[in-house]
């Protein structure tokens, strides 16, 4: 595949490796975040941190759109299925979550609700025009990557003026995340960042910009493929020795500084910031979600159906909140292995395949004898 | 008797009430194309002379959707499955009994296309449908179709192949490229809208697996990795045995369009379902000629060495990738999903 | 984050296009970029093309890996 078995080279991902080795300084301990699930994902699916030195470490920062939800907006989905009776068009990443009563839309689906898996928001548009006697929601997730083809969907759907069409909106926002990491009262030890590849595609190089300033932490903006990852810690690594504080575009290929304004633009149009949103393991952060504008009402999930989950609190044991600040490793958690596996998640970070804890379980969980 | 409407007829209670309805369907349509001397005799079962040696039998149940994919559809997949999986015993495959059980409505000429499907497929691979059973569910209560086929066949003398005999410091081999299967039948549902040329590699392994076994009839393990795929069938067998595997990610083929529709999804190849694959294990010193054995035959041309068994108390299937570092190959948990994140 | 993945367009009607992967082929919307042409590779994401893929930078980004590379391996 052109643009991804490039990026994917063996004898390059040695080379590279050789030069982190000889660039990282052996007194220093260096710890980056990779933000993205995605790069969390990708890091152990090729073994990544194998070939770095043992003092080049990863944090798993809160990347990951399916993690940070809280429990008590999939259970309003779930209302909107088997109270509201509507056909519920969800992405297949939120299917096995586990919500409040530690139930998940998957078991809400064989208890007879209508939730259906799809690919695409043209998908669930074209589930409303075939059945035109149902309402159909969209369960929007998902960071800045995933919120322009939602805006898509609802313009389509006010020109097309269907009218058993609507949104449940939960796209949260990248730089407020960073922030909420990089402001925390206990603020982890972290050398530099790596920025998420698609997010800055949208969004361009220059959102980072006041972070790296305010907070004097270089941020690399990282592409997906495990030389990216590799090139990116490198040009993070050589920052960090030379005291500088600045966001670099690894990924220039897909992202520029100013990003897809054509997208922004749509976004804009459709949506506007919420004061405040809950994130699971972060807390309430400001400014950081959005929600539809007046003028599109008649699609949004929240002003057609009343709503009314309970907050649900985390399993007390449950680290999932740390691991997303970065703060543990799932190897820390109590939970990680004994109660909580792949088939019985205790939290998202477990069930969300770009979760740290499920890509650790994955491919990573004992190293066992090293090759 | 009157004769069956294929062309536009459509399956009604009336076929599996045991009345003239339903030998009529029995006579032109199962016993017409899955013609042999045994199913024709009409009884409710069959009756024949055991070979000499162990005899190795089983079942399986198919659900499949859609009922019709590149490459092959219910029927085949069915007779495939069976053969399949008594030839990883070892075995010659030789009688299936095939049950069906039809929803109200299902279209007959789509059923005639199975059946035909069917016997062809048994031909190929030497084995007769001996007997069978019908039912009909009402509308709403099945699928169109669901087959439930059972095979039995005969082992060869001194041929003990079982899961749990694998022992380190064995070589693992694999028959050719994975995700072919489960990617043609990904391609044909709903909301998962995507063209591939790639068609399901649904075979009969039961004359590679003869052609393996006389040549190394020593040899240790033979699993055919269907559903949760290759994974799946390391990890079963690593737990069998109690012992564990260090794989090479780059001795495991994978077609271009394969990785691009997983990539697309967002899948692990090593997870997708294959229809006429298999994994051999056996000792080191048979590596060799079981490869070449393999190489030659039609349906492993593509066979590659793909690992080893280690001693592991976890029994964990590991694996180096094609970057050069080590990831888990883990267990499936529940059915794999595609992902936007 | 998010799984995007990068495609060639091989054919373009309005505001969708026809995307190939290695011969996997796939509709897709058009709708967040301006200006693609056939031959073009896009970043696709949901059945949406993001972005397009700037050849030039890639050629860029690939010299970079080597140059480190080289570096790395003088030791």
């Amino acid at each position: 595949m052109k643009y991804v078995d490039e990026f994917r080279d063996r004898d390059q991902a040695r080379a590279l490796a050789a030069a982190i080795s000889r660039e990282a300084l052996p007194e220093r301990h260096y710890r980056l975040m990779e933000f993205c699930g995605g790069h969390t994902h990708a890091i152990f699916r090729y073994g990544v941190q194998d070939l770095m030195p043992d003092n080049v470490e990863f944090v798993h920062g809160p990347g990951c759109p399916v993690c940070v939800l809280p429990i008590a907006c999939i259970d309003e989905a779930m209302q909107l299925a088997q109270v509201h009776g509507v056909i519920l068009c969800t992405y297949a990443d939120m299917m096995r979550v586990p919500a409040g009563n530690r139930r998940s839309l998957m078991q809400a689906k064989a208890e007879g609700a209508d939730i259906r898996m799809i690919y695409s928001t043209q998908d669930a548009l074209q589930i409303a025009r075939d059945n035109p006697e149902q309402h159909v929601v969209f369960f929007a997730i998902g960071f800045e990557t995933t919120t322009p083809p939602t805006a898509v969907a609802i313009k389509q759907a006010q020109i097309q003026g269907l009218k058993n069409f609507s949104v449940f909106c939960n796209h949260v926002l990248t730089p407020a995340a960073l922030g909420a990491i990089l402001k925390a009262e206990q603020p982890v030890v972290i050398d530099g960042f790596l920025g998420p590849s698609h997010v800055s595609t949208v969004i361009g190089s220059q959102a980072y910009e006041p972070f790296a300033q305010q907070y004097a932490k270089p941020i690399v903006i990282a592409g997906f493929e495990p030389l990216d990852v590799m090139q990116s810690s490198l040009m993070a690594i050589r920052q960090i020795n030379q005291g500088r504080c600045e966001v670099e575009n690894e990924y220039s290929r897909a992202v520029t500084r100013k990003g897809n304004i054509k997208a922004q633009g749509l976004v804009r149009e459709v949506f506007e910031l919420r004061d405040s949103f809950e994130w699971r393991g972060l807390g309430e952060i400001k400014n950081s979600a959005l929600k539809l504008r007046n003028e599109f009402s008649d699609f949004d999930a929240e002003q057609r159906f009343s709503l009314t989950a309970q907050p649900v609190a985390d399993i007390k044991a449950c680290d999932c909140p740390a691991i997303l600040r970065g703060q543990k490793k799932p190897v820390d958690c109590k939970l990680f292995g004994t109660t909580c596996t792949p088939e019985n998640p205790m939290g998202s970070c477990m069930v969300s395949s770009e979760g740290a804890c499920a890509a650790y379980w994955r491919y990573g969980r004992r190293r066992g004898p090293a090759q | 008797m009157t004769t069956l409407n294929i062309k536009t007829g459509k399956v009604d209670m009336g076929h599996g009430s045991g009345g003239r309805a339903m030998s009529q369907l029995i006579k032109q349509l199962f016993i017409k194309h899955l013609n042999n001397p045994l199913l024709a005799q009409g009884n409710d079962q069959a009756s024949f002379a055991t070979a000499a040696g162990r005899m190795v039998m089983s079942t399986d149940g198919h659900v499949i959707s859609p009922l019709f994919f590149p490459g092959g559809d219910i029927g085949s997949l069915a007779v495939h499955g069976t053969v399949n999986d008594v030839a990883m015993a070892g075995a010659k495959p030789l009688y299936l009994a095939a049950g069906f059980i039809l929803e109200e409505g299902f279209p007959l000429i789509d059923l005639e296309c199975i059946v035909i499907s069917m016997a062809k497929a048994a031909d190929v691979a030497g084995v007769s449908v001996v007997t069978g059973d019908t039912k009909v569910v009402e509308r709403g209560k099945g699928d169109g179709v669901y087959i439930t086929t059972t095979g039995v066949g005969v082992v060869p003398e001194g041929v003990t192949i079982s899961g749990d005999r694998a022992q380190p410091g064995d070589v693992v081999l694999l028959s050719g490229s994975i995700g072919d299967h489960g990617v043609a039948v990904l391609s044909k549902r709903e909301n998962l809208d995507f063209e591939t040329t790639i068609e399901s590699d649904s075979a009969a392994l039961d004359g590679l697996v003869a052609a393996m076994v006389a040549a190394v009839p020593q040899l240790h393990c033979l699993r055919d990795p269907t559903r949760g795929g290759l994974a799946t069938s390391l990890n079963e067998l690593a737990e069998q045995s109690g012992v564990g595997m260090q794989l090479d990610e780059s001795a495991i083929l994978v077609k271009a369009q394969v990785a691009a529709a997983c990539e697309l999804l967002g899948l692990d190849p090593l997870y997708i379902a294959n229809e006429g694959k298999l994994i051999a294990i056996c000792a080191e010193s048979d590596a060799e000629t079981l490869l070449s054995v393999m190489r030659a035959h039609s349906l492993g041309q593509d066979a590659a060495i793909i690992g080893r068994v280690v001693a592991d108390e976890h029994q964990m299937v590991q694996m180096q990738t094609r970057f050069g570092g080590q990831r888990v190959v883990d267990w499936l948990a529940g059915e794999q999903l595609p992902r936007i994140c | 984050m998010c799984l995007a993945i990068p495609a060639k367009v091989i054919s373009i009607n309005g505001d969708c296009a026809h995307v190939s992967l290695d011969g996997v082929t796939k509709e897709i919307s058009l709708a967040l970029v301006d200006k693609v042409v056939v031959g073009d590779y896009v970043l696709l994401h949901v059945g949406y093309a993001l972005n397009k893929i700037d050849a030039d930078e890639a050629k860029k980004t690939l010299a970079l890996f080597a140059e480190a590379g080289m570096l790395g391996q003088r030791e």
